[in-house]
C-alpha cells in the first residue's frame, strides 16, 4: 500500500520516532489492527517532490550552482511527484501495488497514477479531494502565495542562508488552516472565547482564542516548512486538471484503467466539498471505471480526512479486505 | 438470491451498464457482475447495505435514490432497476421520470396493494393489510406509496412508458403462470415491469 500526504505532511505517516506523543499524521488509520493494518500490508510513505522534509525541493542545492535552488526549481505537475513515487517503488522492487491511498492532494497524486499508470495499482482511495480546483480554491491559494511574496524577505526566493519571509509563511498557513476547518468545529473548539482571561482586553492584539490558535498554528508550521515548497505545491494543485483536454483521448485513456476506485468526501468540508468527489465519481463512471462512493458525515471540515471517524475507517478497512482477498 | 431478483437479472441481459436502485446488499449486482458480465452501479441508502456491497466488490454510492437519480448523466446507463422499492419512494412518478432520463430500459418490481388478500383485509376486517409481502404495521411501514398493477401500468401510461415485459409474481418472489389482465390485479403478489419508451 502506498500512502500519498497532502500539501503539508510528510514521509512520517504513522508510528513515532522514539517519542510516543508525537505521532505521524495518519496514525489513527496506519498501524496494528487498524484499516491500513501493518500486520497485514506493507505500508510506504514517502516526502514529496518538491517538499522539504528530504526529498529535492527548491530548498535543496542545484549541483549546476551550488546554490538552492529556489525559484529556478521546475514547475511540477502532480504527474511529477507520482513519477518520484513510482521511482521509489521500482527500487523496492515492487511490480504491482495492492493500492494507493491519498487526502487532498495526497488523492489527486492517487487519481493521477491510476489514470497514468494501469496495471500498477488494484485500488485508488481518494479522499478529500479534487480533480479540478474551483475559482474559490484557487483564490484562497493566490492569496496564501501573495503573502509569502510580498514578504521583503522573501527575496524573490533566495532566502536561504538569510532572514526567511516568516510573516509571509506564518499567514499563508493561517489563511489556509481557516479553509481546513467547518464553521461549526471552530464554534465548537473556540466560539467566542477570550485567551485566558473571562474579559476581553478591546484592542488590537490577540485576544480571542481562535486568534491566539491560528497566530500558534501559523508559528509551528515555520520550524517544519519552507515557503518555496508551499509557493511550489499550491501551484501543483491550482493546476491539477486531469479530466481536462479532449474528452475522446480522456474516454480512451479511462478505457485502460484497470482500478477500482474508491472516493471518500465529508459533509463539513468546504474546501475540497462533496461535489469536487461527485466530479470525480461522474468522470470515472461515465468511463465504465468501477467507483465506490460515499459522503461520511463528520464534523472537521476538511481536515475530516485525519481524523478517526468510525464509519469512515470501516469504509477504507473494508474496500482493503476486499481487494487483499481478490487479490490473493 | 431473491427469486425475483432471478427475474430481474434475466430481463436484465448480458454485458449491459446496469443502476441498481436500493441495491441492499449488491446481491443481485454481484450476480450480474460475475455471471453476466455487467458493469453495474449500486445506491444504497443503509450504511449496512453500503459496507455489503463494499465487501462484495459491487461498486456502490451511499445516497437516497431520490437525491442520487438528479446527479446522474442523463443515459449514462443501459438499464436501471428498482426492485420492491417504487413504494417506498416519496415521488414515484418523478422517480420513474428519472429512471427514464438516465436509461433507455427500466426494470421496476413491485408488491400489488389490489392483491385478493389485501382487498378482503380492507373490506372484511376494515383493517389495512399486512402481508408476507407488505409485512409492516401501517404506522410503521416504509411502505407510503401502495398501489394495484392497474395503478402503476396507468401512471407508467401516463409518463410515456410502454410496458414491454411483465413477469406477474406469487408467493416468495416466485413467477405466476400468465393471466388475464383483469385477474391480474386481484390473483397477482406482485410483478416486474420491463419500461421503455414508446
Amino acid at each position: 500500500m502506498f500512502v500519498c500526504h497532502a500539501l503539508t505532511g510528510d514521509a512520517h505517516a504513522a508510528g513515532h520516532h522514539g517519542d510516543a506523543a508525537r505521532p505521524g499524521w495518519w496514525d489513527n488509520l496506519i498501524g496494528p489492527g487498524r484499516p491500513l493494518d501493518t500486520d497485514r500490508y506493507f505500508v510506504i510513505c514517502a516526502n514529496v517532490l518538491g517538499g522539504c522534509q528530504g526529498t529535492t525541493g527548491p530548498g535543496s542545492v542545484d549541483p549546476s550552482t551550488g546554490s538552492p535552488y529556489g525559484l529556478r526549481f521546475p514547475l511540477l505537475g502532480v504527474g511529477d511527484l507520482v513519477a518520484a513515487h513510482r521511482a521509489l517503488v521500482a527500487h523496492l522492487g515492487i511490480e504491482r501495488l495492492l493500492g494507493a491511498i491519498g487526502g487532498s492532494l495526497g488523492g489527486m497524486q492517487v487519481l493521477q497514477w491510476a489514470l497514468d499508470h494501469p496495471g500498477e495499482l488494484a485500488g485508488a482511495m481518494v479522499v478529500a479531494a479534487s480533480a479540478r480546483l474551483s475559482a474559490q480554491n484557487i483564490a484562497f491559494s493566490a492569496v496564501a502565495r501573495e503573502s509569502i511574496m510580498r514578504d521583503p524577505d522573501f527575496a524573490g526566493g533566495d532566502y536561504y542562508g538569510g532572514d526567511r519571509p516568516d510573516r509571509g509563511l506564518m499567514l499563508a498557513r493561517m489563511i489556509a488552516h481557516i479553509t481546513y476547518l467547518s464553521e461549526a468545529s471552530m464554534r465548537e473548539k473556540f466560539g467566542r472565547r477570550i485567551q485566558d482571561a473571562s474579559e476581553p482586553r478591546y484592542g488590537f492584539d490577540v485576544d480571542f482564542e481562535v486568534e491566539s490558535y491560528l497566530e500558534h498554528q501559523g508559528r509551528s508550521f515555520l520550524k517544519r516548512f519552507d515557503a518555496n515548497t508551499y509557493l511550489y505545491l499550491t501551484r501543483v494543485m491550482d493546476y491539477f486538471d486531469p479530466f481536462g483536454g479532449d474528452p475522446v483521448q480522456l474516454a480512451a485513456r479511462l478505457a485502460r484503467v484497470d482500478t477500482r476506485f474508491l472516493v471518500l468526501s465529508f459533509d463539513s468540508d468546504w474546501r475540497f466539498s462533496t461535489g469536487h468527489a461527485r466530479d470525480i465519481v461522474r468522470t470515472l463512471s461515465a468511463g465504465r471505471v468501477p467507483v465506490t462512493f460515499r459522503e461520511i458525515s463528520a464534523p472537521h471540515g476538511h481536515d475530516s480526512f485525519l481524523m478517526p471517524v468510525p464509519e469512515y475507517h470501516k469504509t477504507v478497512g473494508g474496500f482493503l479486505d476486499r481487494l487483499a482477498a481478490e487479490t490473493g | 438470491m431473491r427469486p425475483d431478483l432471478d427475474i430481474v437479472a434475466a430481463l436484465v441481459g448480458s454485458g449491459v451498464r446496469v443502476l441498481d436502485l436500493g441495491c441492499g446488499d449488491g446481491a443481485l449486482l454481484e450476480h450480474l457482475i460475475v455471471r453476466q458480465d455487467c458493469a453495474g452501479h449500486g445506491v444504497e441508502r443503509s450504511a449496512e447495505g453500503f459496507h455489503a456491497c463494499v465487501g462484495r466488490g459491487v461498486p456502490v454510492t451511499q445516497a437516497e435514490i431520490e437525491a442520487e437519480l438528479p446527479e446522474l448523466d442523463a443515459g449514462s446507463f443501459d438499464c436501471a432497476v428498482l426492485s420492491l422499492t417504487l413504494q417506498a419512494t416519496r415521488r414515484p412518478a418523478r422517480v420513474l421520470d428519472q429512471m427514464r432520463r438516465v436509461a433507455p430500459r427500466r426494470i421496476v418490481s413491485l408488491p400489488n396493494f389490489g392483491h385478493w388478500r389485501h382487498r378482503l383485509d380492507l373490506a372484511a376486517r376494515g383493517r389495512m393489510p399486512v402481508s408476507r409481502t407488505l409485512p409492516y404495521a401501517w404506522h410503521e411501514t416504509p411502505n407510503i406509496h401502495l398501489c394495484s398493477l392497474d395503478d402503476f401500468e396507468r401512471l407508467a401510461a401516463e409518463g410515456g412508458q410502454r410496458v414491454s415485459r411483465r413477469v406477474l409474481l406469487a408467493e416468495h418472489g416466485r413467477a405466476a403462470p400468465r393471466l388475464a389482465r383483469a385477474r391480474q390485479n386481484l390473483l397477482a403478489v406482485g410483478a416486474v415491469y420491463l419500461l421503455q419508451d414508446e
